[in-house]
């Protein structure tokens, strides 16, 4: 059963990009278990601003788990203790009566702190910029059926397709990699005919731009995927190098 | 050249070289493993791998693989942990399903160079070096023995329990090295899916078992050879 609970929360408060951040403990009272994660640093919030102080920065917008916008590190976990879900999606019944939970921003060069536990995800935006999408010449809607797509193809997309861009894959990697990411948005286009036709360049203008944006060298050791809020396989990563090494063995 | 400008790239140079030395390594297992049936055998091999053109030339190749491999790790390890960024998490776990190989094999890889070494010194220097320099005898302990007498080597350097011990812990963090090195360099060639991760993980497994209990095997069975003064096998 829900019950209420008191915990401390040891949360990374930093004023900006270039100040010194450092770890700091509330006491939070009577928190109902049947509350979510942001729900607790909602009522922390209101805390410290009746208490006069700055309240805690932290992403969050749809909070069902489908934008991709919510992060946080906790107790050593992206998106927290729990499997296959996001922060927004975690309840306080994972937590027991008495418990310190420490909360840290996404940790990488590639994700810099913009203020306390929110970070700077462009970079993202950048790599699907450079070739994440399907170009099409506007005219009559196609009709859904028009080209016939094999059951285990379409399952493979859209396994894919359900990465939400949030770089829990990246927090969660030792090496800073953003290879899940990218393998996912290569992986959902190449495997269907749609996108197929520009897999190669999209694959190589991708990897060029997460190599220039400063991203690690993935070495396979599946962090990433265990921590992923959407179960994204790392059998993607393999198809995407397959795809990087196809593409530029024919150059 | 995108071989040695993107990052899929560099870790397809660590992919492949990494799958020779692991080829490398099961020649030189089955010629240890030929010195516990027949020490002529054993002696054959080591007289055809002495200073002739084609050995020599193998052990460059050989020798610039096991370079390639070892700078291209550092390089890697280097841009990674500049990737990471120099503030680290306060609290740290490893998830289920990573193994604690995975995480640490530039530890491993300098575990692995540095009983190389070792290695080198006992027998490559006093065999095709000293072969190379045109000595027809060398100083083993205390006595004269030839650069090709390879069980003479074995059996003077795996009587030592401190050599024995050494090379075990050798074959253990090479051990650990290959499980984790094998079915990744495989899905870095992009030749794994959501079936044959499992397939090659396995295969990766048996093969470093396998290869590693050879070499522990010619090891132990030396020095127990030796212990009882050849008279027990």
């Amino acid at each position: 059963m829900d019950k209420n609970i008191n915990i401390t929360v040891k949360v990374w408060r930093q004023k900006g990009p270039q100040s010194k951040g450092a770890f700091e403990s509330y006491q939070l009272k009577e928190i109902s278990q049947g509350s979510s994660f942001l729900e607790m640093l909602d009522i922390l919030n209101e805390q410290l601003v009746n208490e006069g102080k700055e309240p805690v920065v932290f992403d969050h917008d749809c909070r069902e788990g489908i934008c991709g916008m919510c992060s946080l590190y906790i107790d050593g976990h992206p998106h927290g203790p729990d499997t296959e879900i996001t922060t927004c999606q975690l309840h306080m019944r994972k937590f027991d009566d008495g418990a310190t939970i420490t909360i840290e921003p996404w940790r990488s060069a590639g994700f810099p702190v913009i203020r306390d536990l929110m970070v700077d995800r462009y970079a993202f935006d950048k790599i699907m910029q450079a070739g994440g999408f399907v170009s099409v010449n506007t005219g009559g809607i196609p009709d859904a059926n028009a080209i016939p797509i094999p059951k285990k193809d379409a399952d493979l997309a859209m396994d894919a397709a359900a990465c939400i861009g949030c770089g829990a894959c990246v927090a969660a990697c030792k090496n800073g990699s953003a290879m899940l990411f990218v393998s996912a948005k290569v992986s959902q286009l190449a495997l269907l005919p749609q996108g197929k036709i520009e897999a190669a360049r999209r694959a190589k203008a991708m990897v060029s731009k997460m190599d220039e944006l400063g991203f690690g060298n993935c070495t396979n050791t599946r962090a990433c995927e265990a921590e992923c809020p959407k179960a994204v396989s790392i059998s993607n990563i393999a198809r995407l190098n397959r795809e990087f090494i196809k593409a530029k063995l024919k150059d | 050249m995108w071989l040695l400008n993107s990052s899929i790239g560099k870790k397809l140079i660590m992919s492949i070289s990494g799958i020779v030395l692991v080829l490398f390594l099961t020649f030189h297992a089955a010629m240890n493993v030929a010195a516990v049936f027949s020490e002529e055998a054993y002696n054959m091999i080591c007289a055809l791998l002495g200073a002739n053109w084609y050995a020599v030339a193998a052990t460059v190749v050989l020798a610039g693989i096991v370079a390639i491999h070892f700078l291209y790790a550092l390089l890697l390890t280097f841009q990674n942990m500049k990737a990471r960024g120099s503030d680290s998490y306060a609290v740290n776990t490893r998830q289920k399903n990573v193994t604690w190989a995975s995480k640490n094999m530039f530890v491993l890889g300098v575990i692995v160079v540095g009983f190389m070494l070792l290695h080198f010194a006992q027998f490559w220097y006093k065999m095709m070096f000293a072969e190379l320099l045109g000595n027809h005898e060398v100083t083993l302990g205390a006595s004269q023995v030839s650069p090709q007498d390879g069980a003479a080597f074995i059996n003077y350097y795996f009587s030592q329990l401190w050599v024995v011990i050494a090379y075990l812990i050798w074959y253990v963090a090479l051990w650990f090295h290959l499980t984790h090195g094998i079915w990744s360099s495989i899905q870095t060639m992009g030749l794994s899916n959501n079936i044959w991760i499992k397939r090659w993980k396995v295969i990766g497994n048996i093969y470093a078992t396998l290869l590693m209990a050879a070499f522990a095997f010619v090891t132990i069975f030396f020095y127990l050879k030796n212990l009882c003064g050849g008279s027990c096998c």
